[in-house]
């Protein structure tokens, strides 16, 4: 173990809890809504915080952690695709933008199944909207608490168990009580960590290549194709790289914990800075994580577990207390993105299915202990799965990230823009992109050339109009408050 | 109130123009990845160290990107209100 890694990790856990801590003190003195409060924020995030939340949200194991190590062995190729994501920057919150927040105001929405239920008056939506949530959502937390674990085990040297364990704990605690509060202010330390710290790894990582010329040249002996835009073995066809514009670019749109974010700011002045500053951000992270990787090749040749390409090049360029303080980055990063889902699916559980249907009369004495309660259970459900880690981290991870866009996507963008869309619409158009998705994913790789969430996301949308249109006559419109008051 | 809203008519544009920019960004994107980077890689020139088809479609498109949606959130964004009229959220 190396005291001088350890210090700074150390010392950034611990500033995350005390943001914790005074997040939870902050609910206690609001004289506000538990429920707004601990899972909503009281809708009151600044352009930053907002910004940052939403690229911490996203910006997670699979880039930081999975991404560098795919760019090592694919080289610029792999680059050009993480690349597909500076679009989420912006597309996400000028798309959903301001209507999405009047109405989600306008309906009391707390969750996005919240919002679909009031927008289609619809329980069966409403169902199928927690329900998926709950599946994909715990099991992208699982492959993101594994990438934590991972990085500790690298880093400090300790096992695995271990590893896991000061990860779940420090995660758990800071979530439980301080809510979604605490869960952004982190992610606004978390996104800026990474900020910086990719920044001055990318600046070592080229300095002891000795430069940009000597480390393509080095590239270029090895292998021509690690500095063309398709991959190490030229498998990275156009196609399949344009695909994900859609599964980490513009679907992005329809992912619960981004459209959570989407109705959590304070004003539309907010918004507008989030926009500039999220796409500088992402952009900026997303090319310096993955160049990170492609340069690290000729400095540490040979490294089989892409996992681990990160954390030890920072071990290699840099002196041993800043490695440290930029290993707390791809933490933060996994850490971020861990502690929007865990409350996520918690809000599912308790608002969107004890509240709703079990309960509605609880007190509000009793909806915080169920809220503390259900995230805490949550978290070590979480920790007893990831004991046993799956392999591949970053395709478990996008797994849940295309079931959940082909899910949403849909009802969620064409519930807010189109009049006619219904709920007989958006169910079928949930059903066609959970169940296509999952045929898709299991039984042909890649149709037509594209990644598997391309076509899902296509029946689904074939299916809401088609579906809206027939059953036009029925529906009646929409004015019904659904809210719990 | 629902259609009538003016508030929405903003937001409808915004949207497009959210869409709009999308649109910008991949024909960037693509048409400099594909369109420098499909020859040899011996034949590839090199804008301060990196081949060229990767500079201008990431870091290029990258910045492009960042100017546009600055230009664009000051000159066609509007403030308005978020809140429902008769109550607070």
């Amino acid at each position: 173990m190396n005291i001088a890694v350890v210090m700074p990790l150390f010392l950034f856990i611990l500033l995350i809890f005390f943001i914790g801590f005074w997040a939870d003190r902050s609910i206690r003195l609001s004289k506000k809504d538990f429920m707004q409060e601990y899972f909503l924020g009281g809708r009151q995030l600044g352009g930053f915080i907002l910004a940052m939340t939403m690229m911490a949200t996203y910006g997670s194991a699979s880039s930081f952690i999975g991404g560098p190590g795919v760019a090592y062995t694919e080289g610029f190729g792999w680059v050009l695709l993480a690349m597909t994501q500076v679009v989420t920057g912006y597309f996400v919150l000028m798309v959903l933008g301001k209507k999405f927040a009047i109405k989600a105001r306008e309906y009391k929405a707390v969750t996005l199944t919240d919002y679909l239920r009031s927008r289609y008056e619809s329980h069966t939506v409403a169902l199928i909207a927690a329900i998926s949530i709950i599946i994909f959502l715990f099991s992208a937390m699982a492959a993101q608490w594994v990438g934590g674990a991972r990085l500790i085990e690298t880093v400090v040297g300790i096992p695995y168990t271990s590893a896991l364990s000061i990860f779940a704990v420090s995660v758990l605690i800071y979530v439980v009580i301080g809510g979604f509060r605490a869960v952004a202010l982190t992610d606004a330390v978390q996104g800026s960590v990474m900020f910086i710290g990719t920044l001055i790894l990318l600046i070592a990582t080229i300095i002891a290549g000795g430069g940009i010329d000597a480390i393509m040249n080095d590239l270029t002996a090895e292998n021509p194709n690690l500095i063309t835009p398709f991959g190490a073995d030229s498998t990275l066809t156009p196609a399949y790289v344009s695909s994900f514009w859609i599964l980490v670019g513009v679907a992005v749109v329809g992912l619960p914990q981004v459209t959570l974010r989407a109705m959590s700011y304070k004003s539309s002045r907010s918004m507008h800075r989030a926009i500039i500053i999220g796409t500088v951000v992402v952009g900026f992270v997303m090319l310096n994580m993955h160049l990170i990787g492609v340069f690290a090749r000729p400095i540490l040749p040979g490294i089989e577990v892409g996992d681990r390409v990160m954390p030890m090049i920072a071990l290699e360029v840099l002196p041993a207390w800043v490695a440290g303080l930029v290993l707390a980055a791809p933490m933060a990063a996994i850490m971020s993105t861990v502690d929007s889902l865990l409350l996520l699916v918690s809000s599912a559980f308790v608002k969107d299915i004890y509240i709703t249907y079990i309960k509605p009369e609880a007190s509000e004495k009793r909806v915080k202990t169920m809220s503390f309660g259900v995230t805490a259970i949550l978290g070590v459900l979480v920790f007893l799965m990831a004991l046993q880690p799956p392999d591949l981290l970053i395709w478990l991870n996008l797994f849940a990230f295309g079931g959940l866009e082909a899910t949403f996507i849909w009802p969620v963008v064409l519930g807010l823009y189109w009049k006619k869309g219904n709920k007989y619409g958006a169910i079928s158009s949930m059903l066609t992109g959970i169940i296509s998705y999952i045929i898709i994913d299991q039984f042909f790789t890649q149709p037509l050339g594209v990644h598997s969430v391309v076509l899902p996301v296509v029946f689904s949308f074939i299916f809401y109009v088609i579906v809206s249109l027939m059953t036009s006559q029925e529906y009646a419109g929409h004015t019904v408050d659904y809210s719990r008051s | 109130m629902d259609k009538q809203d003016p508030r929405f008519k903003i937001a409808n544009r915004e949207a497009l123009i959210g869409i709009g920019l999308a649109v910008i960004n991949f024909l960037w994107w693509f048409g400099f990845a594909y369109g420098l980077g499909s020859k040899p890689p011996e034949e590839y020139n090199y804008i301060l160290g990196l081949p060229a088809w990767f500079f201008m479609s990431c870091v290029g498109g990258f910045l492009l990107m960042s100017v546009l949606v600055i230009f664009v959130v000051n000159v066609f964004f509007t403030d308005v209100s978020l809140d429902v009229e008769d109550e607070d959220s």
